[in-house]
């Protein structure tokens, strides 16, 4: 009997911007919204715990901003851009597995204020992420 | 006659197929195992001895069961285990060869097994001598000078090996250095014993032919650097061709070099670590050397060091009474070789029934002590460690000499060749080139094609009558099935497996991951949902019934 393959496509939202660490970025002002992308989540697998930095943190671009667990392994999250961490996704605490069905939307993890008054840079556009992940 | 495979379990047994009930749920009010007569001594009352403060508001919820129940229920539980005795068992970086039941019973023997770590050295003699002679065997093949027996398990031996750092660096006056670097291969606890010992881990990538990047590591070392940790062969099952140059480097920064001896199955009797330059390391007795473990142990990860670590052991450590004498074994540079065991163009003596018994006439009828280096970090185990692993991997030594240990490293690597050819139409093969004694393909083919991941090719294993590989690591391969056969399965054995991998592969391709989707089915158990047990985990009766 031959089964239907069911094979996801990979989503990357046009209006998002996103790191080779697969983090995307949503820019308003100066505040930026961060998350993993849906690659990512699905390379992780189900995400069991969420570690987030607190609220007032502040951070160079790159270090690391925190952890997710899944039931494969433990890996880092980086500060795609540099700045303060003003408000973190309490959602995840009780329901990590928003970052697996949600990862645009209801599993984002921090938003962060930048610093100066320039905007985040250094950044994919939409296409550019889907030419690194499609290989 | 038809030829079967030795190593596959299919026939394992499985009653009925229903999950093993709690031994609470077999429990039943006023039930009672054995029954004793009335003694005619009063019972003692706690309210009598104890403060009121102390004592609890009711009796503890035990279970209540009869003999006969309890007997059932923990022979069911294990017989439903699988274990290197039951069939083959490719858990990658876990070297789970098989354990020779004669070394078991040699560790069973009286003499070995009821002898009190409180005796007086006049009649420890025996088993001193033995310790002794396993460090002094450890020290042949691994090329260090010295070895404590006392870590319990590799993790363990990783702690004692970077506090024996840390205490160096105090001594030197060099208190700035708190980074332990590691590859991103790197086993997961070595990060954690870095932590645990005070200082933190730093990583460093691979390059795409799965070896150290030499260049980025160049970048990493600074004065802050405390020591490297490196696998050789790596967790991709792959030998740093760099790896002298990578000790040099460590050094010229000022930091020590620290072996994790975890694959060292890949390279016994062959190369030593401290011919390349590793200053500290840890042996995983119970994989290279065939003693018990899996399911907790016990274990053995003896940590060997250089002379001029030599004083930071934790100690008691046997030696000849008086120390450093004339053929000094401890402590004096050079004096391993004079036991036969000493350069590298020895290492056909090392730990050889030859080389021992030299050694055994060096020491003739010598009276031991025991012996506490100078500035010893502290005891790292009750007594002698694990003492009973101890014997059984000083006679998987003897009984397989020099040449035999090679022979072991030889054919673990062969054979994780062969497993590694066999499948690699089937699975992608990312690095293209020959392993060591274990190999690592990727099912990222299968998920692109069919949606069928590492895990499930490992639950499809176990309903097909295999232990399923190591998968999802090494991290830096997607999807990684980690294979390591050692070099105890037949050749009938490697090619069933090979041919089950392969043939999973193939359903995969045709039909999708339908096939996967409720195995395994012939577990007692099947497919359990880590997920929610990782998220909302379940761990007493209250929470189950809750």
């Amino acid at each position: 009997m031959l089964q239907r393959v069911r094979l996801r496509l990979m989503r990357i939202p046009e209006e998002l911007q996103y790191t080779k660490e697969h983090e995307w970025v949503a820019a308003t002002g100066s505040l930026v919204r961060v998350g993993i992308t849906d690659y990512a989540q699905d390379a992780l697998g189900d995400v069991v715990y969420v570690d987030l930095p607190e609220v007032g943190k502040s951070l160079a671009e790159g270090d690391i901003l925190g952890e997710i667990e899944s039931t494969k392994s433990v890996s880092e999250v980086y500060a795609p851009v540099a700045g303060t961490v003003v408000e973190v996704n309490g959602l995840l605490d009780e329901a990590p597995e928003l970052v697996n069905s949600d990862p645009y939307g209801e599993g984002w993890l921090c938003v962060m204020e930048i610093g100066d008054a320039g905007g985040p840079e250094g950044l994919m556009d939409a296409a550019a992420y889907g030419a690194i992940t499609n290989g | 006659m038809k030829q079967a495979a030795g190593g596959r379990a299919s026939s394992a047994p499985v009653m009925g197929g229903g999950a093993e009930p709690t031994i609470f749920e077999l429990s039943f009010p006023g039930r009672k195992c054995a029954q004793l007569p009335a003694t005619g001594v009063a019972d003692m009352v706690p309210e009598d001895w104890l403060p009121a403060d102390l004592l609890a508001s009711g009796l503890p919820a035990l279970p209540e069961v009869s003999e006969r129940d309890l007997v059932a229920h923990y022979t069911r539980l294990s017989e439903r285990q699988y274990s290197v005795d039951t069939g083959a068992y490719p858990l990658g970086s876990c070297t789970m060869k098989y354990n020779p039941k004669g070394f078991d019973q040699l560790a069973g023997m009286p003499a070995l097994a009821s002898a009190s770590p409180h005796l007086p050295v006049s009649r420890s003699r025996g088993w001193m001598r033995l310790l002794l002679e396993l460090e002094w065997s450890l020290c042949g093949i691994a090329g260090m000078d010295a070895f404590t027996l006392q870590p319990p398990a590799g993790a363990a031996g990783e702690l004692v090996g970077l506090l024996i750092v840390n205490a160096y660096h105090r001594s030197t006056g060099d208190l700035d250095r708190k980074v332990v670097i590691v590859p991103d291969s790197a086993h997961g606890t070595n990060p954690a014993s870095a932590k645990v010992a005070g200082l933190a881990a730093r990583t460093v990538r691979s390059t795409d032919r799965g070896l150290v990047d030499v260049d980025a590591l160049e970048a990493e070392l600074d004065s802050t650097v405390a020591a490297i940790m490196l696998t050789n062969p790596n967790t991709l099952g792959l030998f740093e061709e760099d790896v002298e140059r990578i000790c040099r480097m460590a050094h010229d920064a000022g930091a020590l070099a620290y072996y994790d001896g975890a694959n060292l199955n890949a390279i016994v009797g062959l190369s030593r670590p401290g011919d390349m330059g590793f200053d500290v390391m840890h042996v995983n007795l119970h994989k290279t050397f065939a003693t018990p473990h899996g399911g907790g142990g016990p274990g053995a990860g003896p940590v060997g060091v250089k002379d001029f670590l030599a004083q930071f052991l934790p100690g008691p450590i046997p030696r000849p009474a008086g120390g450093v004498k004339a053929e000094g074994v401890i402590g004096t540079e050079g004096s391993v070789g004079n036991l036969g065991w000493g350069g590298s163009e020895d290492i056909a003596a090392a730990g050889t029934a030859e080389g021992t018994g030299r050694a055994r006439d060096e020491v003739g009828a010598a009276p031991l002590e025991w012996w506490w280096p100078e500035q010893s970090i502290g005891r790292a185990h009750s007594f002698h460690g694990n003492a009973l692993v101890l014997a059984r991997a000083l006679a998987y030594i003897l009984v397989h000499g020099s040449p035999g240990l090679r022979r072991v490293a030889e054919t673990a690597v062969l054979n994780a060749n062969w497993l590694l050819r066999a499948i690699e139409g089937a699975y992608d093969a990312p690095y293209g080139r020959p392993c060591m004694h274990e190999c690592v393909v990727s099912v990222a083919n299968l998920k692109k094609a069919a949606g069928v991941r590492a895990t499930d090719v490992g639950k499809l294993l176990l309903d097909r009558g295999f232990h399923a590989p190591t998968i999802s690591f090494p991290l830096v391969v997607d999807e990684a099935l980690m294979l390591e056969p050692t070099e105890t399965e037949s050749p009938q054995t490697l090619a069933a497996l090979a041919t089950t991998l392969v043939e999973i592969a193939g359903d995969a391709q045709c039909h999708g991951s339908g096939i996967s989707a409720d195995s395994p089915q012939r577990t007692p158990v099947g497919r359990v949902d880590e997920a929610t047990a990782a998220r909302r985990p379940i761990l007493t009766e209250d929470d189950r019934e809750g």
